[in-house]
This record gives structure tokens, sequence and C-alpha cells, in this order.
């Protein structure tokens, strides 16, 4: 299967195989006008399989709640079909109405316009708790 | 953030120079009587409460200040519907400083974002509770005479308890601390605390059901009560309310100098025969709580002696 190069866009690369839908929806890419592709299972050396998408054009994304969701991937930004900006992401300190608090007592359940906030507690379990009530994300 | 959320947001440091101004106001309490002159305190207590609040009030008074408030959210806008954020903004408004007490967990830190004069979490829910902290801390200090080398034996809800949070966050800063979690299987610490505090920090800990087996080890035992408001269920609360009385056959195997303490109000879970045993320190507990909050007061609205 081939899939042109593109001149300028976004290459989202090193998805981990089967999230790529999942990116594809937090990004709202169906309701980009501009190409966008979804690659599955592609070939990969490092990581055997991985899902790919490229965006015909350089839109803004939210590089936390990427790193959040699959912080192994690598964001691509591509001008006058050349490699612009290359970003690999970490898991973020804090991540902003990503997750939401399943605790019925945190103020977050009843405390209007008030944003969803988690904080990174453990890097290496990937723990993030709430920032008001300190549950732990579910 | 201006106030104070989480004993966690002090540094030791911090504690120490709190815990001498509350040991200076108990020696010299005129030089502290009218350093508030002229500030108030707004005391919005969304929870009932009688030691809190009543502590919070009689500091302002003792360091010369006013107090206004509510004891209940059904007298204030709450009942409304009015936010936290906008009972912040409109109290600041009114006052130099907030204490508050609200059920939903994270209400405090909310408001001390919005409030543009410093908000105290006087007790949020099951979460936190920082000013009984300083409390303890000052009671440990008094009684034992240091803040390290201590077994603490935590014994109760320790799911719901907030005092008891806050107090094993607080103590885990400090060296050779051990802590012995007594508590039915349904009412143990939470994971967040846990992992937060304790396994972060390898500080030595065991989860434990039995009192009696346990009490001979402890330097410090922390009552606590079974918070019927914590509980959806009435049946599980009639279930484990009575699980732990320490009665004073129970304290007769405890080390002679054994600190015992608890954050009040207790239902069952200290027989009143044991207030008269020297190593009740409970009532004591009370009284530098409001020293404390004393100190508390001073710092966040910048004033010296």
């Amino acid at each position: 299967m081939i899939i042109g190069q593109i001149k300028e866009g976004i290459v989202i690369d090193h998805i981990t195989a089967g999230r790529g839908m999942e990116i594809y929806k937090i990004l709202h890419l169906d309701e980009k006008e501009c190409v966008v592709a979804m690659i599955k299972n592609a070939d990969s050396k490092k990581m055997e399989k991985k899902d790919i998408i490229k965006i015909g054009e350089i839109i803004d994304l939210n590089l936390d709640v990427l790193g959040y969701i699959d912080p192994g991937i690598t964001v691509n930004i591509i001008k006058d079909g050349k490699l612009f900006k290359r970003e690999r992401l970490k898991l973020p300190e804090r991540v902003f109405d990503v997750i939401k608090c399943k605790n019925p007592r945190c103020i977050t359940s009843t405390e209007r316009e008030l944003r969803q906030e988690f904080r990174l507690t453990d890097p290496e379990k990937r723990t993030y708790c709430c920032a008001y009530c300190d549950a732990f994300a579910k | 953030m201006n106030g104070l959320n989480d004993i966690m947001d002090l540094s030791i440091g911090e504690i120490d120079e709190l815990l001498n101004t509350a040991d200076d106001i108990m020696v010299h309490p005129e030089k502290y009587a009218s350093l508030c002159k002229g500030k108030k305190l707004a005391t919005l207590f969304f929870e009932p409460s009688t030691r809190t609040r009543l502590s919070f009030e009689a500091a302002m008074y003792e360091l010369g200040g006013n107090v206004l408030g509510f004891s209940e959210a059904q007298s204030s806008s709450a009942s409304k519907g009015e936010s936290v954020s906008d009972t912040a903004k409109t109290v600041s408004c009114y006052a130099d400083i907030i204490a508050m007490r609200h059920p939903k967990e994270g209400a405090p830190k909310v408001a001390d974002m919005r409030a543009s004069v410093p908000v105290i979490n006087a007790g949020d829910g099951g979460h936190n509770h920082p000013t009984q902290t300083l409390a303890d801390l000052c009671t440990i200090r008094r009684e034992k005479g240091r803040l390290n080398g201590l077994t603490i034996g935590l014994c109760g809800d320790l799911m719901f308890g907030r005092t008891v949070h806050s107090l094993i966050g607080a103590m885990s800063r400090y060296e050779n601390i051990s802590f012995v979690l007594i508590s039915p299987d349904e009412l143990r610490i939470p994971e967040y605390v846990k992992a937060a505090y304790l396994a972060k920090s390898g500080i030595p800990y065991t989860e434990v059901r039995s009192l009696e087996d346990n009490i001979q080890n402890l330097d410090i035992l922390y009552m606590t009560r079974v918070q019927r408001e914590r509980f959806f269920n009435e049946a599980d609360y009639i279930r484990l309310k009575d699980t732990y009385i320490l009665t004073p056959e129970k304290l007769s195997k405890a080390k002679s100098d054994l600190c015992v303490m608890h954050p009040l109000p207790r239902v069952n879970e200290i027989s009143v025969s044991v207030d008269d045993d020297p190593r009740a320190c409970y009532f004591k507990q009370v009284l530098n709580g409001k020293f404390m909050r004393m100190a508390l007061i001073m710092k966040l609205l910048g004033v010296k002696a």
C-alpha cells in the first residue's frame, strides 16, 4: 500500500498499534477538511507494528493529551516537503480536561466551569491524581 | 495559592516556625493580644463543627481581631446554588482571611484559587485537615519532646479520616518514623495516601486489624471516629462504628509514656474512664489547636509579634 508524502502538514508516528483510531477521534480529525490518512499496523523496526496518522495541514495539537494517551508518539512537522520539527512526547506533568475525576465527593463533581486537572504522581506506573481531591485516575 | 490547603504545602522549617510561635503564645499571650486589631476572619462552615470553628474564632479574638461567617450551608447562598468560587470572591470583599470547611474534597483549594485573601482549609470531606495536623504536631512535640523516632498507631476509620491522611503526610517527613495502621478491612487507608507518603519515602508500616495485639509497640496512639456522614449506606456504618473501643484494660498493656490522641469529637471509641489517665492527651490537642491556629493566622496575614 502506498500513501504519498505530504508537502505541508503533520505526521504522527510511532503510535502504539491499535490506538490510532482513538487519537484520530480525540484530535477530531473527522471534522477536518484537509487530507487525513490513518495507517494501521504498519511495519516498524522498533515496535514491530505501529499506527501512523498523516494530516495534510499544520494544525494546533495538544501534545499533553497525546503524551498522556501514548507517550511513545513522535510528532513530525513537515514544511516544503521536508522535516521542519520533530517532537518526541513524554508523559505530561499535568493534564487538563482529559481525565474526569470519578470521586463523587470531589469538588469537580459540582463546581461549575471548573477544569478537570490531574497531575502526574508516578511516571513509572503512569499514575495521575486529581489536583483537587488526590483520587487516582481510573 | 495564598492560604493553606494541605499540610504538605508547609515545609518542615515553616512548621517549626509555627510550633515555636505557638509555644511563645502559650507563655506570653499578652504580646499577641492586639496583633490582628482591625482584621477580620470569615469562618465559612458548610458542614457542622464545634471545635474547629470555635478554635478559629477564639484564635482570632485572642489576636485582637474580629470574626464573621456562618456555621451551616443552609444559612449561606450555597443553598441557592452559589458556587464555591463566587462565595470566595464575595467574602474576600468583607474579610482579610477565610477559614473554610466543606463536604466536597478540594473545595477550599478552589476557594483559595479564586479569593483575593488567604483561605485556610478547615476540613474538606474525607480529604485533608491541615490545621488539625498542626494541633497534632504541636501535641506530639510537647508531649514527646520530639517529632522523630516514633512509632505511631492510627486506629479506626483510616479511609475517610482526613486528619489521619494529613498526619501521615506530615510525619512521613521526619526521621525514623513508622506507622501501625489499625482498621477494619473496609476502612483501610486509601491507596493514594500509601503511594504519596509511605511507599514514596520508604516509610515502614504495617496494616493490622487488632488494637490489643499492637498497642504495646506504640509511642503514639491516634484514635479516630467512624464517621456516619461519610457513609452512603447506614447499615455499613452501624456494623463498623464500634469496631475499636479504647478502655483502661487495653491501655494497661501500653507503654507508660504512650500519648493517646484523638481529633474529636469522639463517640464510643475512647471510654470516658480513659480521660483521667495521664496518657490521655486529646483535650490538650484542643488547646494546642487554638495556639497553632493563632500562629497560622499571623503567618498568613504577615503580622509578627
